[in-house]
């Protein structure tokens, strides 16, 4: 597809807006890049740096005119996609009543390679099956996605591994790759809805110069991952190794505080709370985020199946890593290192992974 | 301490008629802080029973109701002779027995006489201490009666209250859930204190409850609604003092509130008992 | 994930804590069902809990027997006729009877486990001619928490089944054996090597009927167990039922015990 020069953000922004898309894109607020609604290019981080190993999230300014010079932040599209928290139905008096929120339109503006391939497991998980979850796919069908290369790797991302990043290849309606001097973007539409927005911005076609640049940022990226995995059999592998002492090796060190599941782009687990009216008799059930390091999620007959820390470590571990395929028929992480980076303790998935194998 | 002939007051929200849930509420020693809790939402206690009938016992000598209630809300902890007595009336009025707040349930801000010598203390605070009939210990209630669940929280938190006494009234499992803090923190979208400041929080061995009030703030959860289903302080304690917390913060922060409930009191004790970095180990 | 509503068309209590409801649907048709599929029940307010299918009645509704072990179940237990609850499903896998034509059959209950296997026994007395030995055990904490004892009876005495039910504590009145399910497998009359087994109770129970059912020679593949997790959804979403790679409600509950043994023997897993 042909790839085009922006000089600027603000047309693009501008222009999405006016298709009546709520446009959310990272802003450093807290000392943290977050995905936020944004309203013009100046809300972008210009400058902004981040530093990311385990356990740690530092955030820095710089000079230069670079926005998108750091990797993942700890808001993945999930937080779009499903909701922490959605009332499914109603009922009163024997009416049974579904509720269905509208879909916000919203343009995801700057969500990363790993977060595209997030979004491709959780189009599988939700809609791939038997039992096609109609409220994701309104969120889902109201997306423009917005895709940004990266250029500088979190110390934490391992996509290479898992063959999701740092460039985007699918799956997306735009792709940017940020360029310095001059300050300009290369894009890209990867789909009927991409192209119709491009056309309707004046932008130059990219030259050999552009295109060079480009695919050097992106070469260099894939050179500069903080982590790596050995995925070879580890569908086989991980599982058989389940009386490993790595196990309570690990569990030795983890809360059990579920983090690493909250920030995971593609853990979808949940449960359901019921509340009633004792007044009027209405009953709601919300569904809520969920996470398999709880004690009650495995509950059967008054007591959890995994009661031990060695035995929820290991379901997600290897609920991530291998047994996903045999659900999905794919892995269940895409390495973007949100879970390293966002465990309070700093515990990293690609060092037990190497430890057990 | 209250030796004055106290009131029973009973409020009937709405005019009485048969069939309304009774609510009976007990004070025992304590901070008065969950109690404020409950006068505090008898409006948003409308909004989820359209009656109710609430008798409150607030002073150890005011007139036990011959009840039966539906539900008893007990707040505070046993200390005297006299309160063990009591607190086995309440548990004989009552279909249901809810503890109410960090007193009730671990002992409390009162259970820190449980690391000094309790007579020392009583000396200090009252002139006559011969005359002061306390237990040497402070012990929540579930170690005198049979509980039917345990409401957390220094003080209580009103949302959680009113859904503890709503599921009791419509028979369902109370939506209180006993995982960490760190659940509640991402689900509101915060970023992480500890990650992102290097700010100590003890979210991932509290219990959730508060909707992670602090680190929305951008300061460290302290605990107050007490040890979570699985905490792991141990784990926990290594990455605080790598954050730069020293031992007396260690034991501070674990012995504000909920001091005796176990995890807590062994995480205080072994900070306090290593000086240095133990949790290595 | 939003239930339609059923209406509670009859209620019998069965034992002290056990409930048996018919349920049909207040508008349209209800589904066609699998034995050993479940539905999500919901009792307003409450919650929403998996419970098998225990029958059909016509021209269109679900029998279904709960037992009151906790609030949403006690909720259940505790509706009226007339009342209207919610219910989604049916879902999950069924007992595969066709594999079980022209061998001995051996229907193997701990508990409440005889619920979802009261299906397959109806379909052994109503075409008899296409199965060879049918035999029933059932194991129960107490005599008073066999359930359907009638249909028990019935089933000995009209249909030439061999039933035995042994219980782990007897009462003054109680004549039969005591102790485990499996040792009622000595006193029935199957060919190993010819038999299909169904199994359902509590996860020891059927670890320890299914190791004994196969080194008696029967084929695993030929041993249906019916597992037992956590299900909030019943459709593949909440998580809860993961069993290694299965999610119970999709893959199971019914699964042959060559699948179900690798996982079961996994400690937590
Ligand atoms: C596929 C499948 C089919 C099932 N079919 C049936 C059926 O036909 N009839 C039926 O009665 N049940 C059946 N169950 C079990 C039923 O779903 C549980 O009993 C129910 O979820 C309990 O929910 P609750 O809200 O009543 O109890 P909860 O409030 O969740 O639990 C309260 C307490 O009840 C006890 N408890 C919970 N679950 C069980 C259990 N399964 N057995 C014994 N004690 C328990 C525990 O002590 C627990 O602490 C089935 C389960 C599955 C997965
Ligand atoms: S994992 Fe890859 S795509 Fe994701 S943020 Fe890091 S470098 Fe970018
Ligand atoms: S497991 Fe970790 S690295 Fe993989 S997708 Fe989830 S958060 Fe990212
Ligand atoms: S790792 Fe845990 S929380 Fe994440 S999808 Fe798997 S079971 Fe669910
Ligand atoms: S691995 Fe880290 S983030 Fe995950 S539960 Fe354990 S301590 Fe928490
Ligand atoms: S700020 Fe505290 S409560 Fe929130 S996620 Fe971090 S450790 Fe948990
Ligand atoms: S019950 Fe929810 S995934 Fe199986």
């Amino acid at each position: 597809m042909a790839a085009f020069v922006l000089d600027s953000l603000e047309p693009l922004i501008a222009e999405l807006r006016s298709r009546g898309f709520a446009v959310v894109g990272p802003v450093a607020r807290g000392g943290v890049i977050r995905m936020e609604e944004i309203s013009s290019a100046a809300d972008l981080p210009r400058g902004a740096r981040d530093e990311q190993t385990p356990g740690r999230y530092r955030l820095s300014t710089h000079d230069g005119d670079l926005m998108f010079d750091y990797a993942a932040s700890p808001d993945s599209a999930k937080r779009f996609t499903q909701p922490p928290r959605q009332t499914l139905i109603r009922m009163r008096r024997g009416d049974i009543e579904e509720v269905e929120d509208e879909a916000p339109r919203l343009a995801l503006l700057g969500i990363r390679p790993c977060d595209l391939a997030a979004l491709a497991v959780q189009d599988r998980v939700f809609l791939g099956g038997r039992h096609p979850d109609p409220a994701y796919r309104r969120r889902r069908e109201a997306l423009f996605l917005v895709t940004v290369n990266c250029a500088v790797p979190g110390g934490t991302c391992f996509c290479v591994s898992m063959g999701t990043g740092p460039k985007a290849t699918k799956g997306f309606d735009l792709a940017l790759t940020e360029l310095a001097d001059p300050h300009r973007f290369v894009v890209e539409a990867g789909s009927e809805k991409g192209v119709d927005v491009l056309g309707a911005l004046s932008q130059a076609a990219a030259c050999d110069d552009d295109l060079a640049a480009a695919e050097e940022v992106s070469r260099i990226a894939a050179e500069h991952m903080g982590r790596q995995v050995d995925t070879e059999g580890i569908q086989q592998w991980l599982p058989q190794a389940h009386d490993s002492p790595r196990w309570s090796d690990v569990a030795s060190r983890c809360l059990s505080c579920t983090n690493c599941t909250m920030v995971c782009p593609t853990c979808f687990c949940t449960t359901m709370e019921d509340s009633t009216s004792l007044s009027d008799g209405t009953a709601e059930r919300v569904e809520r985020w969920d996470s398999c390091f709880t004690l009650d999620f495995s509950e059967l007959n008054g007591s959890p199946v995994r009661g031990s820390g060695e035995g929820r470590y290991r379901q997600w571990l290897t609920h991530k890593f291998a047994t996903w395929y045999d659900q999905f028929g794919m892995s269940g992480c895409v390495g973007c290192g949100r879970c390293i980076t966002w465990c309070p303790v700093g515990i990293d998935v690609t060092e037990e992974l190497a430890n057990l194998r | 301490m209250g030796t004055r002939k106290g009131t029973a007051v009973t409020r009937s929200v709405r005019k009485r008629t048969e069939g309304v849930p009774r609510l009976a509420v007990w004070k025992f020693a304590s901070c008065d802080g969950c109690q404020l809790t409950l006068l505090d939402c008898e409006d948003e206690l409308l909004s989820v029973a359209a009656e109710v009938e609430i008798a409150y016992f607030l002073e150890a000598s005011s007139a036990p109701g011959p009840g039966p209630y539906d539900l008893s809300l007990v707040e505070g902890s046993i200390t005297t002779p006299e309160d063990l007595e009591r607190i086995q009336h309440v548990r004989r009025v009552s279909k249901h027995l809810v503890t109410i707040g960090a007193c009730a349930t671990a002992g409390g801000i009162q259970a820190l006489r449980d690391f000094g010598d309790v007579r020392e203390f009583a000396a200090v605070v009252y002139a006559r201490p011969g005359y002061i009939a306390t237990l040497d210990r402070s012990t929540p209630i579930s170690a005198n009666v049979p509980v039917d669940f345990e409401l957390r929280g220094c003080p209580i938190d009103k949302r959680q209250l009113l859904e503890v006494i709503s599921a009791f009234l419509a028979g369902r499992r109370p939506v209180v859930p006993a995982h960490s803090v760190c659940v509640e923190c991402k689900a509101r979208g915060n970023a992480c204190v500890m990650v992102a400041h290097g700010t100590p929080c003890l979210g991932p061995v509290t219990q959730a409850g508060c909707g992670a009030l602090c680190p929305a703030f951008d300061r460290g959860c302290y605990g107050c609604f007490g040890p979570m289903e699985s905490p792991n302080a141990r784990a926990l304690n290594k990455q605080l003092r790598a954050l730069g917390m020293s031992t007396p913060e260690l034991v501070r922060v674990y012995r504000t509130f909920n001091a005796t409930a176990e995890p807590f009191r062994q995480a205080s004790e072994s900070a306090e008992n290593s000086r240095e970095a133990d949790d290595d180990a | 994930m939003t239930p339609a509503p059923y209406r509670i068309r009859s209620r019998r209590p069965d034992r002290a804590d056990t409930v048996t409801l018919t349920l049909e649907p207040v508008d349209g048709a209800c589904p066609s069902f699998v034995p050993g599929q479940f539905t999500m029940l919901y009792a307003p307010g409450v919650g929403e809990i998996p419970i098998s299918i225990s029958g059909w009645f016509r021209p269109g509704g679900y029998v279904q027997t709960i037992r009151a072990v906790g609030a949403v179940s006690r909720a259940l237990c505790h509706k009226r006729r007339g009342d209207v609850i919610g219910l989604r499903g049916p879902y999950g896998t069924g007992w595969d009877l066709s594999a079980a034509a022209g061998l001995d059959v051996v229907v193997a209950a701990g508990g409440l486990g005889l619920a979802p296997l009261r299906p397959v026994v109806r379909e052994l007395t109503a075409h008899p001619s296409l199965y060879g030995r049918a035999s029933v055990i059932v194991g129960a904490r107490t005599p008073a928490t066999v359930i359907y004892p009638q249909d028990l009876a019935r089933w000995h005495d009209g249909h030439g089944i061999d039933v035995q039910v042994t219980v782990d504590h007897p009462d003054q009145a109680w004549t039969g054996p005591v102790g485990l399910v499996t040792h009622l497998l000595d006193r029935i009359v199957f060919e190993p090597r010819r038999t299909f087994a169904f199994v359902c109770g509590p996860d020891a129970m059927i670890k320890a009927t299914a190791v004994e059912l196969v080194r008696r020679g029967v084929d695993p593949r030929r041993t249906a167990v019916l597992l037992e997790r956590n299900m909030k959804c019943g459709i593949g979403r909440c998580g809860h039922c993961q069993l290694g790679p299965l999610f119970v409600c999709l893959d199971g509950p019914v699964v042959t015990y060559d699948v179900a043994a690798p996982l079961l023997a996994v400690r937590e897993l």
